[in-house]
Parts: C-alpha cells; structure tokens; sequence
C-alpha cells in the first residue's frame, strides 16, 4: 500500500481551527492538557496535524502539498525540521489525504512555499518550544537556558543534552505555545540550503509509488473511449468484438458529468488487466453525436482570433491618451503574435484507482487538487464528505493536468458500478486528446517610439478562450486574473497604454498549464519589446533598462508587490552572466526576456546559432528572484526544467484541432524537448531575505521570447508564432 | 506457464503470449518500477534491458523475451551501484517518473563505455524522454557514475 496517513477522528476534533481561510496553527484548540495527552496515547508526541515524533526519536512529518517534481515534500517539511531543530536524518515523510484540516491543498499557482512556509515554521516552532520546556523543566533551568539542535535539547550553561525521543512524554504535559517564536535565519540549518530529496532513493530503485502503481486486492483495470470531440455523445454502441476477448470482464456506458471537473463520459472496458482493458477499447464500435464543437479548426479559429485583435476589443485598462500619443510618435511599430493550443502531457498519465465499500470511498490517484477531488467524489457517488478518502500518491508531473479531477470521478463512478476496485488508466493518446488545453491565441501590439528612441504608446490586445469558459461555458472574454499574467502589468514604464481584450468562444476544455498565460503574454511583450529595440536602432538590453523607467513599486491589493529596481537587478545579472554584447561567431545570436509572475522575477538569455537554416540552442542563463530560498537545489532544478519546458513549447508545442478531433496523439506528433537538443543551462539565484515568491512556473514565460529574439540576432529573421517547427526551423 | 529471468530470478505466470512485457511486469508481477508512458515505444518509460541491450517493453510481446536474463530499474543497483549513487549526489529526479528507464538505458551505456562522451550520451539516451527536463543533471549523473566506477577500479 501506500505511504500516507488517515485522519482519525481526533485529527478532526483538534484542527477545525485549520480549516479554510488558509492555514492556522492547529493548537487553538487543544491549549490545555487533557487535549494534548490525547494526542500522545500512542506513545508519541504529536503537537499538531504536522508533526508526530515516536520514542526512538524518529520524526514523522506531514506533507500537505502534493509532489509532482517540485520538491515539496522534501521542502515544506525541511522547514518544519529546521524550526524544531531535529535531525533529517530522523525524517519520515508521509502524505495527508485530501482534507480540510490541512488547510488549502491545491498544488498550483507556484504557491506552497510562498503561502505556507510560515505556518510550517511555526509547527517546528512549536514543538521545539515543547520539547525545550519539558527538558528545562528536568534540569530545573528557565527556558531560555536550552536550545534545540540536532534532535537533542541542549542545556546550555551545563552542556547536558537530552535526545527528543526521551522526551516524547514529558513534551506532551506541556502546554501548547499560543503564539511559537520563530527562530533567527542565520541559525536556519536547512532552510537556504540542499538537501537531496526525501524520495531520492525510491526514485532509482523503482520503489516510488506513483497513481498507476497502487494496486488493491481484487482490482480491476478499466479503459475508456470517450468521443472525440469535446462534449459529444455516445448514440449508440456495438461491444461484441470487445466481449469476445479474453480477460474482459465489463463493458459500460459512461454518461457525462456536466460540471467544469466533470468526466466526459463515455464507453468504459473493465478488464483483468491493462492490456486487455485498451485491446477491449480498441474493439469498440462506436456511433457518436459530435455535437456543437465537431466544426472546431484552430487553423481557421486562428483566422478568426487574429480578426478579432486588429479591431478594437473589450477595454481592460487604459492609462494616458493612447490615440493621440500615437500622433505624436516618430515611429510606430505594430505586431501580431499567435500562439497555439498546448497541452501538458506528464510523463504519468492521468489515472486512478477507486474502492466502493459499504456507501464509503476511497480513491488512490496523482492529484494536485486532493480536497477538491474528495468533495467532486462525494458530490458524484452521493455520499458524504467524511466517507470519501482521497490518498494522495506521487505525481508523475503535473503541469496542472492533475488539478482537474475528472479522471478520478470515471474511476469512482466505475468502483460503485460494477462493486468492484478499479484503476481507470488513460492511455498517452487519451492525454493528449482529452485535456484542459492551454489556450490558443492572438495578440496584437502596437507602440509608438518618440526621436528620443523612448516608447510614449503602448497597445496591447489579446484574444485567447479564457478559463474561465470551462466553469461558465458560454463565456467569451477573458478574466482579470489572466490579464494580470504580464499583460496589464508589464513591466515598463510607459505614459500611454491600453489594454483591449478580443472575443473568443471555447471549443474545448481550457486549463491552467504551467505559468498559464503568463506564456502567451510573457511571449508577445518580450518579443515585441525587442521589435522596439531594433525599430530604435537601440541594443535590445539598453532598451529595456529604458523602458523599465524608474524605481517604481507596483500597486497591489496584497503583500507582494512588482519593484521594478528587482526586475533591473535580474536584468543585469543575466546581461553580465551571458556576457551580453560581446561578439558571436557568424550565425549565432543571442536574446533576452524578462518577465514577472507568481511574484517572482526572472530574466533569460538564449544563445542560438541558425546555420544552413538549422536552429541549435547552445546555451540558456536565467536569473530569478523568488525571496527566501527554502532549498537551493530545488529552486534551480525548477528554473532548469522550467527552461526545458519552455524550450519544448517553442520549437514543438502544438495542438490542432480538425473537425473538431485534436490532431496529435502522442509524444511523436507532440514533441517533447530530449537530451541532444537540450542545451548547457546556467542559472543564478538571488539571494534574498524577502517573502518567499513562486518558482515553479516562473522560469517558463521568458524562454519561448527570448529564443525568438535569439534567431531575430543570429538571422534577422522574425517569427511571430510558434511552434518553430511549423518554420522548419527544427 | 511462461517463465521469466527478472534481475537473476526465476518468475513464473500466466498470461496470453501477445501481452507486451510490461504489462507482464506490471500487472501480475509487482515490477511497477517500469512505467507505462506512451505505449508505442517512443519515450523510453518502459525500458528495461534484455540480455543487455534496452527494449521497450511496451511494444515487446512477453514471448519474445523468452530465456532472456532481464533487468528492471529494481535491478539497476545490483549491476551499477554508482548510478543511483550519481543520481543522488546530482539530485537528478525532479517527478521521478521517467528516471527509471532512464537508469536503465544509462546502466546500458555504461555496460558497453567507460567514459562515455556527450555524444554517446545523445545517442543512448535520445529516446527517453523527461518531461520535468532533467536533461542536464542526467548528463552528468552519467558522467559522474563512471567517474565514481573508475575510481573504485
């Protein structure tokens, strides 16, 4: 089975305090005695819903946040380790199931560190407060005279030491600290540094248990044909072949679930085995209804966007006369960039495993959304919140595929139906074809540059199907929170802007995927920034240090604010890292991008040579700015697959849809950057004593415009739309 | 009753000869280590060696491994002990998915070259794919395990 932990009922009892509004310390309750022996009737110290530590000293930590790459079992609970002054060598991590005690759970949005490393804090804090007080009181010295380090509390006028196993009940007669003190950072022994991760070694021996490798007694395998076009219909259907072959043991109609994370229905195969379930899908003879979307073509949907953003559109902001700054311009330059549907394509397709028994269910599945999964089950099988247990496994990626849980209601749905335990597996053309697509797109862009070679106009329009249109179909506009991802708030310092959004309907489901339309805008702003600069006849790293204007700190309705100043500092040090201006042999090139989003920073330069009209990337330096670091390995793990991805996108991404069916189907049509294309990549990392920010996604937006820039220099050739394999550039 | 040679062990089960090996290995013999990624050979998830040399196990029928000594990712450690120890230093698995048939293709490479060069890499290693992007680290994992294999020898 798994690794993970149940909650019982006195998990519940004790932390309603963390429920919602993000996460509190889980001892508002329980500050007084009676409630924290409770807690230790296991011969164990357990402060709170993070924290266990057992007699022989091991240290049981829990991890709330789901891990798809990431890190962050190893990085949240490194914090918690750090506060209590343990020893990670006493470290067990094991994985919370989906609920609301944990607080929020969602694992998107680069958010996990940024929003709960302080209440992590404070569970290390408070249980090293704990121990601390149950040793002093031993020696019969003040608080203050002790610290904790390295799994021992130390007397510090004495030198005695006492080892926290052995003070494992001592510890739980004493009160819970209401407010912990957090510890000074320069005595942080993990936190800032790196440590390898806590699943390392399950990693290379094939131990790691990921969704697909669950397996309960009596499991059934089960595949499904769901219609290839989105939001069809099954008319009707013809299983003989299917039920002739061996191993099959059902076959069954799938009626879709009409809610954003709603499975699309369809004819589900249980079998005995993997094999056979997706031998007995391809057997399948099918009539579908198509329904309204079987005439989606992004080619002419294209056609249609790029109409939509060389009118007027919907005004989203506006600052300045934009009209008359144009007037008085010496020049005007104008761009149309479009970018193409992506999709996230995990290594570990979607999949779950589900139990029915006695009205309760429980579900084993990679899902980056666990509390959102548990409530969409319980809303399906009509059964309560409380009998639904959601078993969070490995993610094998996520790229917030895994956000959306439809594929756990099929396995769910198909557990209750046929009374027996059943792993829905996708299989890679399902992925690729069923998805939460990321939004395809137009933009057009037009700036006016004064005889200065300053830039007094900005026009930007977008026109993208918004996320939004998966929770209210119909919708045609995008939402504030994507214009925000570095459209309205670009960076530079321009008198005139205005931002204007276009129509576009949905055809298909559309999603988040990593750094969301950060990718779009953080595209068309880099590149077009870089048009000025030539247009300027002005070196494109100048330019934007120009543009960038003065120090100015953004406005924000939170504690995260843009500093133009941090974007400059990022700025400069890639400049200096990628030793911008100094010469390139011929048909080499180099560009740059910057971009801020989840409230990072981050600056790119790619370094390309183009020769005999074949693109190589040589070399990519990125330099983020994410506040406090928690672990350095991992930070820089991200920003260099972060570039990896970024790189797959811009020379391969690109889903089509004809009729109204996705044309790709699997990794050799939806190419995936590989280890010989993968260039030397250099990053730096600032350091800072900031509020932590994202990095998960932040290091993405910034590559697919910087290599455009890239070839711009070594060629002189612009391209204006992606993937650059549609330019037979690779 | 089809008999298989798994990591020096003798395996036995039941199942129609067709079944593509992993689902062999998967599904009735507790090796998930090897994972299922694409299912037609194109993105190395499902490598495992056979006498040797990787195969995709998801386009290779169980018959055609027949009196083949096999190696999964449970048991790359057994014939390279510097691999997981290179991967650990270098902190190379970001998912960890695709890594175990990236290990055995590296296991592989490293069987047949001592020192391997970036160009041996890119030739071995082509045809798995990472989707975190952990290419660069896996470079060097590779390197430094035959680093660590020399210096031991």
């Amino acid at each position: 089975m798994i690794p993970g932990k149940k909650l019982s009922r006195r998990y519940f009892i004790r932390n309603l305090s963390l429920i919602s509004g993000g996460l509190v310390l889980g001892c508002e309750l329980g500050s007084n005695k009676q409630e924290v022996e409770l807690l230790t009737n296991e011969g164990a110290f357990h402060p709170n819903l993070f924290v266990e530590l057992k007699t022989d000293g091991e240290l049981i930590l829990t991890a709330s946040r789901s891990e798809m790459g990431q890190g962050v079992r190893t990085s949240l609970t490194s914090v918690i380790a750090d506060e209590m002054g343990a020893d990670w060598n006493f470290v067990k991590v094991v994985q919370a199931p989906g609920d609301d005690a944990y607080g929020n759970q969602n694992t998107d949005g680069s958010r996990s560190i940024r929003t709960i490393f302080e209440p992590m804090r404070k569970m290390g804090a408070m249980a090293r407060m704990m121990l601390i007080a149950a040793a002093a009181k031993q020696w019969e010295v003040a608080n203050d005279s002790c610290k904790a380090e390295k799994h021992y509390v130390v007397n510090q006028q004495t030198g005695e030491r006492l080892f926290f196993g052995d003070l494992v009940e001592a510890a739980a007669q004493q009160l819970v600290p209401e407010n912990p003190t957090l510890k000074n950072r320069k005595d942080f022994t993990y936190i800032g540094k790196e440590l390898p991760s806590i699943d390392i070694d399950d990693f290379t021996s094939g131990k790691a248990i990921y969704g697909m490798d669950v397996k309960i007694p009596g499991m059934k395998y089960a595949a499904i044909a769901r219609c290839p076009v989105t939001f069809g219909t099954v008319r009707s259907f013809d299983a003989a072949d299917t039920e002739k072959l061996p191993g099959i043991s059902k076959v069954l109609e799938m009626q879709r679930v009409e809610k954003p994370f709603g499975h699309l229905g369809g004819i589900a195969v249980v079998a005995d085995n993997t094999w056979s379930a997706l031998k007995g899908k391809a057997a399948l003879k099918i009539d579908w209804d198509f329904g309204d979307n079987d005439s989606y073509d992004t080619e002419a949907y294209m056609q249609t966007l790029r109409e939509n953003v060389t009118k007027k559109g919907k005004l989203i902001q506006e600052q300045g006369d934009i009209e008359r700054a144009f007037q008085q311009a010496d020049k005007i330059r104008e761009a149309i960039y479009e970018l193409p549907h992506l999709v996230h394509a995990p290594m570990e397709v979607p999949n779950a495993t589900a139990r029915f028994e006695n009205g309760t269910c429980e579900i084993w599945a990679p899902v980056q959304a666990p509390q959102i999964t548990r409530k969409e089950v319980s809303e399906l099988l009509e059964i309560d919140l409380q009998d639904v247990t959601i078993h969070v496994t490995l993610l094998g990626g996520g790229f917030g595929r895994k956000s959306k849980p439809d594929f756990v209601l099929e396995a769910a749905w198909l557990a209750k139906e046929t009374g027996a335990p059943v792993q829905v597996i996708w299989s890679r053309e399902d992925d690729i074809r069923h998805s939460y697509y990321h939004a395809i797109s137009a933009q057009y862009l037009k700036g006016g540059l004064t005889g200065d070679g300053s830039v007094n106009a900005w026009l930007h329009r977008t026109a993208y199907p918004s996320i939004t249109s998966t929770f209210m179909p119909g919708i045609v506009h995008g939402a504030g929170f994507e214009f925000k991802q570095g459209m309205t708030n670009m960076p530079y310092e321009i008198e005139n802007q205005r931002f204007e959004n276009g129509e576009a309907p949905a055809h298909v489901r559309i999603g988040w995927l990593r750094s969301v339309y950060n990718i779009i805008h953080g595209f068309s702003v880099n590149v077009f920034a870089d048009e000025l600069a030539i247009e300027a006849e002005s070196d494109p790293y100048e330019f934007r240090m120009k543009m960038l204007g003065s120090d100015r700190i953004y406005p924000s309705d939170n504690e995260y604010k843009l500093d133009t100043a941090k974007m400059k500092n990022v700025l400069s040090k890639v400049a200096e890292n990628s030793f911008w201006g100094t010469d390139l042999p011929q048909g080499h090139g180099r560009g740059l991008a910057i971009h801020y989003s989840f409230y990072s920073y981050v600056a790119s330069v790619v370094e390309v040579s183009v020769l005999d009209g074949k693109l190589k990337v040589h070399k990519i330096f990125t330099v983020a700015d994410c506040g406090t670091v928690v672990n350095q390995n991992t930070v820089r793990a991200q920003l260099e697959g972060a570039a990896v991805f970024g790189l797959s996108l811009a020379l391969f991404g690109n889903i089509t849809a004809r009729e109204g069916r996705i044309v790709q189907g699997n990794y050799h049509d939806y190419e995936m950057l590989r280890i010989h294309q993968t260039p030397e990549i250099q990053i730096e990392v600032v350091q800072s004593e900031d509020l932590p920010t994202g990095i998960g996604e932040p290091g993405v937006p910034v590559i697919a415009p910087a290599l455009i820039n890239a070839i711009f220099d070594a060629t002189g050739n612009r391209f204006r739309s992606l993937p650059l394999k549609a330019h037979g550039l690779v | 009753m089809i008999n298989l040679l798994i990591n020096g062990a003798e395996h036995q089960v039941e199942v129609p000869e067709e079944m593509p090996l992993l689902w062999v290995l998967r599904d009735y013999l507790e090796f998930t280590g090897t994972k299922f990624g694409c299912g037609i050979g194109v993105c190395g998830s499902c490598s495992v060696l056979a006498d040797g040399s990787p195969i995709r196990s998801c386009i290779t029928p169980v018959s055609a491994v027949l009196g083949k000594s096999l190696v999964t990712i449970e048991g790359v450690a057994q014939q390279n002990k510097f691999l997981p120890r290179a991967w650990k230093e270098l902190n190379v698995p970001q998912c960890g998915f695709c890594q175990p048939g990236q290990l055995v293709n590296a296991l592989a490479l490293l069987e047949n070259t001592d020192e391997p060069t970036d160009e041996d890499i890119d030739k071995t290693m082509s045809g798995n794919i990472c989707r975190c992007g952990t290419y660069v680290r896996i470079r060097a994992a590779i390197k430094r395990a035959a680093e660590l294999s020399k210096n031991e020898t």
